[in-house]
């Protein structure tokens, strides 16, 4: 256990020490900044029943900003290791495999989420400045970041398996990139595939991040995604902790 | 506190190593030699757990490397022949971390990385970023690394590649003092450094052992015939024909400078011609300022053994 700790605690070390993490936070900034601005226009132009919360969840600036984070975040993990060679020094230290695996993931899966609480607070602090029936219900408020919780760790799983595949970050940033942006277009299956396959229409539905965020941002709690991606990011971890073995094993 | 049965790895269409078997006993320094591509670095990435084998067994301290392998791991420091370090580290900061990774902690871990900079002389270095050491001083803070858990076994591989000659004769000399506590097996190039440090060579060619034994008897073993140098002034008559007649004298090669005639003489193998060389130039009236017999070296011993003609 203090094994674990340690290694996480170097991985958490990797991301809050490097520059390259506050390039990435600053830039997260921006865009989270110019989806709540675009959320507060769009309600001062002209009444409307969503929330401020609801459009800032389904703006572009959000998603782009939640789909390019993955690659950025998790390129480096595997892939440094490989390339330095210091995979070598670490795994004849007396680590276990999945403690490696499980200590990239954690540390990844913790930066991300650090991620978000600055938009978090502009939630916090519009809605203190008296605007609550614009923000929404506290739930409406903690509803999305509970999506954001387990859509990121799947997403996060997701990129760790891509840094592992290849020793090179840029191979890995773009695998990661594919893998995340394909999964995310499923979504656009079940726009146009509409009523004349429901089975096809059924099944994306599980899949469908948009549907997801759009119905949580509502304050819409839908149990089916705390089933099906901690399962998936369990089962992703599984085949990252198995190609990393391969890996080092076939070196 | 190495043992090593058949291990043989299989790389896709090569051979590694073959059949290898053999052992190291507590308080022994290996040297591991063999020319490039021999298999030393794979045996070594084998016995730090880092890569199956594709069969054989091989243990640390009774523990397989492959089935037990974290227990094999605790009594073992390896330091990997490309030293990979973390650049974005400090080297205080990576040894605390590798110390805690390999079981140690608090008071322990403090007096284990202040003991091994010391002896890593390290600590000048020791706040600096190790991306901006030099070669020297990440060779040394990746040795320093390697003992920081008081490993009982330590395999070193080429733990001099890269160094000045300053800084060879201190790992030399720290890894002599280090073989009264831990058992060592190290890889290198460095043949004389094999003589002064090694209690025992393994020869490894083509991924097979070709030979295993002390320095001293490795070198008493070689076939190869001596030479015997001479160095005479005669009265101009041709030293070499003569030199030819004395009894197990293969053959005389000789040029002449200001007078004097250099002479080296091939003799067969295990024979001293010295004394029969001397009383030859003191019946002929001729003047000796040369007369050294060359003594084999390891360095024969490990070209006769690995030489292939391709």
């Amino acid at each position: 256990m203090r094994r674990l700790f340690t290694l996480l605690q170097r991985e958490l070390s990797v991301f809050y020490y490097s520059p390259i993490a506050y390039i990435v936070l600053f830039l997260f900034l921006i865009l989270n900044g110019l989806s709540f601005w675009f959320a507060i226009a769009l309600l001062n132009r002209a009444p409307s029943e969503n929330t401020v919360v609801q459009v800032f969840f389904n703006s572009a600036f959000f998603w782009i900003a939640y789909l390019l984070v993955f690659p950025v975040i998790t390129m480096r993990s595997f892939a440094e290791e490989f390339k330095l060679g210091t995979i070598e020094t670490l795994m004849t230290a007396p680590v276990q495999d999945w403690e490696v695996v499980l200590s990239k993931f954690v540390a990844a899966f913790i930066f991300y989420m650090s991620l978000w609480l600055p938009s978090l607070l502009y939630f916090l602090i519009f809605g203190s400045l008296g605007n609550r029936s614009a923000i929404g219900s506290p739930a409406q408020i903690f509803a999305p970041y509970l999506l954001l919780l387990v859509m990121g760790m799947f997403n996060v799983a997701l990129g760790c398996l891509a840094s592992a595949m290849t020793s090179n970050q840029i191979v890995a940033a773009m695998i990661s990139l594919v893998l995340t942006i394909g999964f995310f277009f499923v979504t656009l299956i079940n726009y146009v595939v509409n009523s004349s396959s429901p089975i096809l229409r059924e099944m994306t539905a599980y899949v469908a991040q948009l549907d997801h965020m759009d119905s949580f941002s509502r304050g819409v709690v839908d149990s089916r995604v705390f089933v099906f991606y901690p399962s998936m990011t369990l089962l992703l971890l599984v085949v990252t902790y198995q190609v990393f073995q391969y890996r080092r094993w076939k070196a | 506190m190495i043992k090593v049965e058949q291990l043989t790895k299989n790389y896709p269409g090569v051979v590694a190593i073959h059949n290898l078997s053999f052992e190291v006993d507590k308080g022994e320094i290996v040297g591991f030699l063999g020319p490039n591509g021999a298999g030393k670095s794979t045996t070594m990435r084998i016995l730090s757990s880092f890569m199956p084998a594709t069969s054989g067994r091989a243990s640390i301290a009774g523990h397989d490397v492959f089935t037990d392998s974290l227990k094999a791991r605790r009594h073992l420091g390896y330091l990997p022949e490309s030293v990979p370090l973390y650049g974005d580290m400090r080297v205080n900061e990576y040894l605390r971390y590798r110390g805690s990774l390999k079981g140690l902690s608090g008071k322990k871990l403090r007096n284990r990385a202040e003991i091994v900079k010391e002896l890593c002389s390290v600590r000048e270095v020791e706040n600096k970023l190790i991306s901006s050491l030099s070669k020297g001083y990440r060779q040394r803070v990746g040795l320093a690394e390697a003992l920081i858990h008081e490993p009982d076994l330590l395999i070193l591989d080429e733990p001099t590649i890269g160094l000045d000659p300053n800084q060879i004769r201190h790992v030399r000399e720290l890894i002599k003092s280090l073989g009264k506590r831990h058992t060592i097996l190290l890889s290198t190039h460095i043949l004389s450094e094999v003589e002064v440090t090694c209690s025992r060579v393994i020869i490894i060619h083509q991924g097979k052992i070709e030979a295993s034994d002390t320095p001293e008897n490795l070198v008493g073993r070689i076939r190869t015939s001596g030479t015997l140098r001479v160095e005479i002034r005669t009265g101009g008559d041709n030293p070499a024909e003569t030199l030819e007649k004395i009894a197990g004298v293969k053959s005389v090669a000789a040029n002449q400078e200001d007078g004097w005639h250099r002479c080296v003489i091939r003799v067969e193998a295990n024979s001293d011609l010295r004394e029969d060389v001397f009383r030859l130039a003191v019946e002929r009236r001729w003047t000796i300022r040369e007369l050294t017999q060359d003594r084999p070296t390891l360095e024969d011993v490990f070209v006769e053994l690995t030489h292939t003609d391709n």
